[in-house]
């Protein structure tokens, strides 16, 4: 029932070993995330799927993005979010860096989504650094109330 | 701009670091806890540059204060999803972090603006900070 289709196998195995890490490197989780570059290609942005009767949300946590860049795709039961986190302008010299953490570049991730959506109506909007879409499950996904006869 | 966050900012549950009460490992936590964002900084002639990632953040959530010689940015974020939750990978919480400045900033003249999620910091260099061009002469 709570089973998703976005939690596949090889994401399970990943969530096992970060947990694993979890021991070994005591820091925030989300800075954790940010600092180490081969989990950041992996999975970004990172995203929160809600839902209700008639949508699907979701949340994607992607500050600093150029919304020009931001484009969104779907194909039956994929969303795509792609965009580019630009890099601060060439111009400064690496010496004027005091510090540097942000990280920056292009980005593509692919969510599945656990049920067939209306790829005509989906709305997505950009504020405080979160994309935020919402998307109308098809008809034929949404519940049916079947009446049941007492004899 | 020397890091000041104090490890054990607002928490009520045990200290920011160790998450040492092996029961809680999920990623959900105490809407009182904090993280420090990643921030870049960088200096131009005139002044110090400071961008934070700071996602979910609304501008009315968002405090920048300088105390002294202390440079504060706290923000507390939003989700902005509706609905039931189906499948999450991420709590946002709130930022908090610290810088010691020197006293070459101009704090008064400090601009602050929030954009996409990212707070940008200028702050100015006073007069007798920024870099003077001597003149050789040639004779």
């Amino acid at each position: 029932m709570n089973q998703s289709p976005a939690v596949d196998e090889v994401e399970m195995l990943h969530r096992e070993i970060d947990r694993a890490f979890d021991d070994f490197l005591p820091m925030e989780p989300f800075l954790r995330k940010a600092f180490l570059p081969g989990r950041l290609a992996r999975a970004y942005p990172l995203i929160n799927l809600h839902g209700d009767k008639d949508n699907l949300y979701v949340e994607a946590v992607a500050p600093g993005i150029d919304p020009e860049s931001l484009n969104l795709t779907v194909v039956r039961n994929d969303l795509t979010i792609s965009g580019e986190k630009k890099r601060l302008p060439g111009d400064i010299k690496p010496e004027m860096f005091h510090r540097e953490e942000r990280a920056t570049g292009k980005f593509v991730r692919t969510i599945t989504l656990p049920v067939e959506i209306d790829d005509n109506k989906i709305s997505a909007e950009y504020k405080n650094g979160l994309i935020l879409i919402t998307m109308p499950k098809s008809e034929k996904a949404k519940p049916k109330q079947i009446q049941v006869q007492v004899s | 701009m020397a890091e000041k966050t104090v490890p054990a900012t607002v928490s009520n549950g045990g200290s920011n670091g160790g998450q040492t009460n092996g029961g809680n490992r999920e990623m959900t936590r105490a809407s009182e806890r904090y993280a420090p964002p990643p921030v870049d900084i960088y200096e131009t002639p005139n002044s110090l540059v400071l961008l934070a990632d700071m996602p979910g953040v609304p501008k009315e959530n968002l405090e920048v204060r300088v105390d002294q010689n202390t440079l504060t940015i706290q923000g507390k974020a939003q989700h902005l999803v509706k609905g039931e939750p189906i499948y999450r990978e991420i709590e946002l919480t709130g930022f908090f972090r610290q810088f010691e400045i020197s006293e070459e900033i101009a704090t008064d003249k400090i601009n602050a603006e929030l954009k996409y999620g990212v707070l940008s910091l200028n702050l100015p260099k006073s007069e007798k900070a920024k870099p003077k061009k001597i003149d050789v002469k040639v004779s």
